[in-house]
């Protein structure tokens, strides 16, 4: 690791100003930026830390949005969104392990956007929108391929707006090392319609299978998935599974998504 | 009588305390007055010749010591194998040198080409990013078919060839093998490969070096499963430090799984600096550095043909194996796929032909070398693969026919097609434990259950020996081997009637803190909690080999119950003179002295305070002191044996293997400590079960080890687990070592493999898939890819 400033500003503006300094980078939970710090893959010069920012976090509903601070931990959503927002409260809970879930957050992991991580499936799933210190950016616009996000580079999520479907469900698959989704789907089913979000299997990140949607839009069922399974093209491909074996898993999983929600 | 806590006790680990509050104190615990920092740059590319390495700019950076390259040590010895095998044709094997920092070329990612000693390890990082080295990358060979056919893309361009050796074993076999299997009514054939595996222990490597030029001596701390042989193979190849001169300590080790038996250049390197600095040098192994410098394990391809007559009567196996050695001969990396495996490929079976043919290839990947088992994995792999593939094709009952074929309890000694003496064993006992343990009646049922949750269920058997308590000298030394494989105890018994007892094991898990005082105080009928065993630290302990291949109780353990021996003829002399009577009419029972017929007694204690107070000995016929030392070197290897059975449950939607049942039937001949032996069974199945479905070092075309995080290397973890059915019961005791044991250490990673993976076949067919056989890792993809391919 090199060396590194520290900030713990109090407020969103003292978090704002901090970020302006030359080299500075936001610092959630940690759980992604410390190991690539520890393997020097990553020199911040100043890291601003955002669990000190009492705006940022916690959960509250407003209506039928479930609003979740920044720097709110995924322990912390798991807990305090169990009844509000089950669907998301139990994709939270099953992130990592116990130390990761009391440590890293949400908006590390929306910011971080690694194309096996679970809660951007949650966000495009649910149509979430993501605040930030200078604008709202709906899910839909917010996610722009492996690792990349609609973020300028000093921007803060200060908070993450779900609306409440009136049933969701996540299926998690794992990659057996990392834990991460080898293929995770979320399913939400709104008056709207059904939103079918997908992470893990794309070399463009995570993505909205349509033809799911469309097809549980007009009739949710697993039967009307019947063997469908996702599109081939731009599926990952690696020493954990062929981009067949994941198309094939986002098939299995978004039935299995569906048939949770009961 | 046994005392209390002593032979056959499930004592508790005494160890455990220290450990379990924090208190161990390993390598990197230690950090002597003015200790410098080392940090070393290691090659991206898996094959490359160095042009210049410029050392410059990182020599002039903050807090730089000094920086070492492989030219500052072209005129050291390399670190060598520790067998000599000689191939088919006679030839030996070719023994390129292995440098403490590559010299002149690359061989694999990971590969130290220089060092930087710095105040801080920060500052030593620092300047390794400021070394400039010009380095031409080169065709890697990685793939050991392609390394084998390729004769200009070479490992090591001096020997000319990819080929280590060309192994045959037994040669004089061959011909009559060929025969047999020409001949044979039925033959079933099946190619596999033996998964690579890292071994990842919890604490990584890490080596101190110190230098008191005052006095000229060197001392290593250092992460050793063996520090007499780390520190022979320094003084007789490496540096050539004499030994007197050389003190080797390993303290605590946080787990070795074979990884930590082999002297790595980085040891020789911090040595050299502390000496050329005058200051201590500590250098701590990252978890990457582990991954790509720890020496691997497995790596064997393998085609495997059994010959049998059509009532499934074993006639023949003969198998042909590739073994990957990786860029440089580690130490007992050539002993590994030969004489670890080729002499078990006869199994727990009466065949009367076996031939095993073993090519070892250099390829630009890390070294690979012994790894917990070591060779016996992989032996029992194919062994026990092909037999189950061979009762599907026979229509016979996996159980029926690996029984028709079991060597019977009345056979022994046993000599082995594939060259060993096997002593004692009952494999029939152990499959009916099994069968009874196993509830076979009641499979169908719990398939049943499975299938209406959607799920393929499988049953797995696997009968497996092993080769432990390694070695014979006089064995391997005719087998290649370039050292003895004896042990060594002191038993000190001090003059207030405790008692130290020093050991050339080393312990690095395997609980000899409490097991090897239950075998002393069980001799002597003392409490065992006033016996302590030192270990790890060569200027402590007389010379003995460490701790692999379950060798620590049957070897060790054996010249510590010499020495014990040596200790009670000692103290009846001087209980005889103390009691004024002869040796010969005196008893020892129960810790007590007594003289036959009469009422005269003295205790353990009165006789070793006495051994210290000789005022009135007769010093002719009894020396002061109560010390003996014994050198042990075992008449035979130990045999081992077991029966597994495992159940599993396929997800056919995703291929996801999940283990329901594990049951381990082992015969470990006598048992010291039924807990400890309970937890070193448990660990070597966690560890099996690993490689079976989720541990696999894989390298891509270029020789990038893709699998070189934990985050795409996938270790066991307790969830991956079932609850284990451990039980050692059916046992036959060892012939020819003085306690009786075989050793336990391996036997779980040796025996769970097969049977899980036998399992998953079992489920697929049973489920209507032909599936004949998936490598490990048998993880979700491949299963999936198997059943849709
Ligand atoms: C062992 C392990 C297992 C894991 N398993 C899973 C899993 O199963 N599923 C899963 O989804 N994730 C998993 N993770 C990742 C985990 O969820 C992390 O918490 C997450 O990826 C990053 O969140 P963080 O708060 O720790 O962010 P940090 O590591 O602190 O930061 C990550 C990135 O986000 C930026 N950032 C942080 N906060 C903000 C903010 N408020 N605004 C703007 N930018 C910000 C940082 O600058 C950095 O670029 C795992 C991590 C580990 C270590």
């Amino acid at each position: 690791m090199y060396n590194f400033e520290f900030a713990k500003p109090k407020t969103v503006e003292e978090a704002a100003s901090a970020m302006a300094a030359e080299g500075a980078q936001a610092l959630g939970g940690g759980q992604t930026l410390l190991p690539t710090m520890k393997q020097r893959l990553a020199s911040p010069e100043v890291l601003v830390s955002m669990t000190g920012i009492e705006s940022m976090v916690g959960v509250a509903v407003r209506g039928d949005t479930l609003t979740i601070g920044g720097a709110t931990t995924h322990a912390q959503v798991a807990a305090d969104a169990a009844d509000l927002y089950p669907g998301l409260a139990a994709l939270a809970a099953n992130i990592g392990d116990p130390a990761v879930r009391n440590r890293g957050t949400i908006g590390g992991s929306l910011a971080n956007n690694d194309p096996a991580a679970c809660y951007p499936a949650g966000a495009l799933g649910s149509g979430a929108t993501i605040t930030t210190n200078t604008r709202d950016i709906a899910a839909d616009d917010y996610f722009q391929g492996m690792f990349e996000t609609a973020l300028d580079e000093d921007e803060i999520i200060t908070s993450v707006s779900f609306p409440i479907p009136e049933k969701a469900n996540y299926q998690k698959f794992d990659q057996p090392a990392s834990r991460f989704a080898l293929v995770g789907v979320f399913v939400a089913k709104t008056a709207d319609g059904v939103r079918v979000a997908v992470t893990g299997a794309s070399n463009e990140g995570v993505y909205r299978w349509t033809e799911a949607e469309t097809a549980l839009s007009a009739s949710f069922s697993e039967g009307a998935l019947e063997s469908m399974s996702g599109n081939l093209d731009d599926m990952i491909a690696d020493l954990h599974g062929s981009a067949s074996y994941r198309a094939h898993l986002v098939g299995v999983l978004t039935r299995r998504a569906v048939a949770a929600c009961g | 009588m046994a005392a209390d806590g002593g032979m056959g006790h499930a004592t508790k680990r005494r160890e455990d305390v220290r450990f379990l509050t924090g208190r161990g104190k390993y390598t990197d615990d230690y950090t002597p007055a003015k200790t410098t920092y080392c940090a070393f740059a290691r090659s991206t590319v898996a094959n490359g010749k160095i042009n210049s390495i410029d050392t410059k700019d990182a020599a002039g950076m903050p807090g730089v010591v000094t920086v070492f390259t492989g030219e500052d040590f072209a005129e050291v010895g390399g670190n060598p194998a520790g067998w000599l095998i000689n191939s088919r044709d006679g030839e030996p094997m070719k023994e390129p040198k292995r440098p403490v920092l590559a010299h002149g070329k690359v061989r694999h990612v990971g590969d130290a080409y220089a060092a930087v000693i710095a105040e801080t390890l920060e500052q030593a990082m620092d300047a390794v990013e400021a070394i400039d080295a010009d380095i031409d990358e080169l065709d890697a060979v990685v793939n050991m078919v392609d390394a084998l056919a390729n004769s200009t893309t070479l490992v090591h361009d001096e020997i000319g060839t990819n080929q280590c050796f060309d192994w045959g074993w037994i040669e004089d076999n061959r011909a009559a093998t060929d025969e047999a299997i020409k001949n044979a009514p039925h033959v079933t054939t099946l190619e596999l490969v033996n998964n690579r595996l890292v071994p990842n222990a919890m604490e990584p490597r890490c080596s101190i070096g110190e230098y008191d030029p005052g006095t000229g001596d060197y001392k290593l701390t250092t992460t050793s499963q063996n520090p007499h042989l780390t520190r022979l193979l320094i003084s007789a190849f490496v540096m050539g430090i004499p030994e007197n001169k050389l003190t080797v300590h390993a303290p605590d080790v946080g787990g070795g799984f074979g990884s930590k038996i082999y002297h790595y250049g980085e040891e020789a390197l911090v040595l050299a600096a502390a000496k050329k600095l005058n200051r201590p040098v500590k250098w701590t192994s990252t978890r990457t550095e582990a991954f790509l410098s720890d020496a691997h394990g497995r790596d064997h391809v393998t085609k495997i043909e059994l010959a049998c007559e059509r009532d499934g009567t074993f006639i023949a196996f003969r198998t042909e194996t590739m073994a990957n050695v990786g860029a440089y001969l580690s130490n007992f990396s050539t002993a590994t796929p030969t004489f670890l495996h080729g002499t078990l490929m006869a199994g727990n079976y009466t065949v009367p032909n076996v031939y095993v043919n073993v090519k070892a290839v250099f390829t630009n990947t890390a070294p690979v070398d012994a790894y917990r088992g070591a060779g016996r994995p992989e032996a029992t792999f194919s062994l026990e693969r092909v037999i189950d593939k061979a009762a599907r094709e026979l229509g016979m009952d996996p159980i029926a026919l690996r029984r028709k074929n079991f060597i019977k309890p009345d056979q022994y000694p046993y000599a082995s097609a594939a060259g060993l003496e096997y002593d004692s064993g009952n494999y029939d006992a152990l499959m009916d434990g099994l069968e009874a343990a196993a509830d076979l009646a009641g499979f169908e049922a719990r398939r049943a259950e499975s299938a209406k949750n959607g799920k393929l269920r499988g049953l797995g058997i696997n009968s497996y020996i092993e080769a432990c308590g390694i070695a014979p000298s006089n064995l391997v030394g005719v087998l290649g081997s370039r050292v003895g494989l004896y042990d060594a105890a002191t038993v000190r018994v001090n003059a207030t009637g405790n008692i130290s007892v020093m050991v050339g094991a080393h312990s690095h898990g395997q609980g000899h803190e409490t097991a090897f005082p239950q075998v002393v105080a069980d001799m002597l009928g003392v409490d065992p909690m006033s016996i302590e065993i030192v270990h790890g630290d060569t200027s402590k302990i007389p010379f003995g080999m460490g701790t692999y291949g379950s060798r620590s109780l049957a070897v060790c353990g054996s010249a510590v119950f010499r020495a014990t021996e040596k200790i009670i003829k000692k103290a009846t002399l001087i209980a005889a003179h103390m009691m004024e009577d002869k040796p010969e009419n005196v008893d020892f029972e129960d810790g007590d002295f007594s003289v036959k017929g009469t009422n005269k007694k003295v205790s353990f204690g009165d006789v070793a305070l006495k051994a210290y107070i000789p005022h009135d000995f007769p010093l002719e016929d009894i020396e002061p002191g109560l010390e003996e030392t014994a050198f042990y070197d075992p008449a035979n290897f130990t045999y081992p044996s077991g029966a597994y059975a495992c159940e599993v449950e396929v997800d056919p939607d995703t291929g996801k293997v999940d283990i329901c049942s594990m049951i381990a039937m082992d015969d470990f001949g006598n048992v010291v400590n039924p807990m400890i032996v309970t937890g070193q069974v448990q660990g070597g199945l966690a560890q099996g079960i690993g490689q079976a479905l989720l541990e696999h070092g894989i390298y891509d075309e270029n020789g990038q080890l893709l699998s070189g995080s934990l985050m795409d290397y996938a270790m066991p973890r307790a969830d991956d687990l079932p609850n284990f059915v451990v039980d050692h019961s059916h046992a036959t005791r060892c012939t020819h070592n003085p306690i009786g044991v075989k050793g336990c250490g391996e036997a779980g990673a040796i025996g769970s493999p097969p049977t899980v993976v036998n399992a998953v076949v079992d489920a697929l067919q049973r489920g209507g898939h032909d599936v004949e056989h998936i490598d490990m890792p048998v993880s979700p993809a491949r299963v999936w890819e198997a059943m849709n391919g």
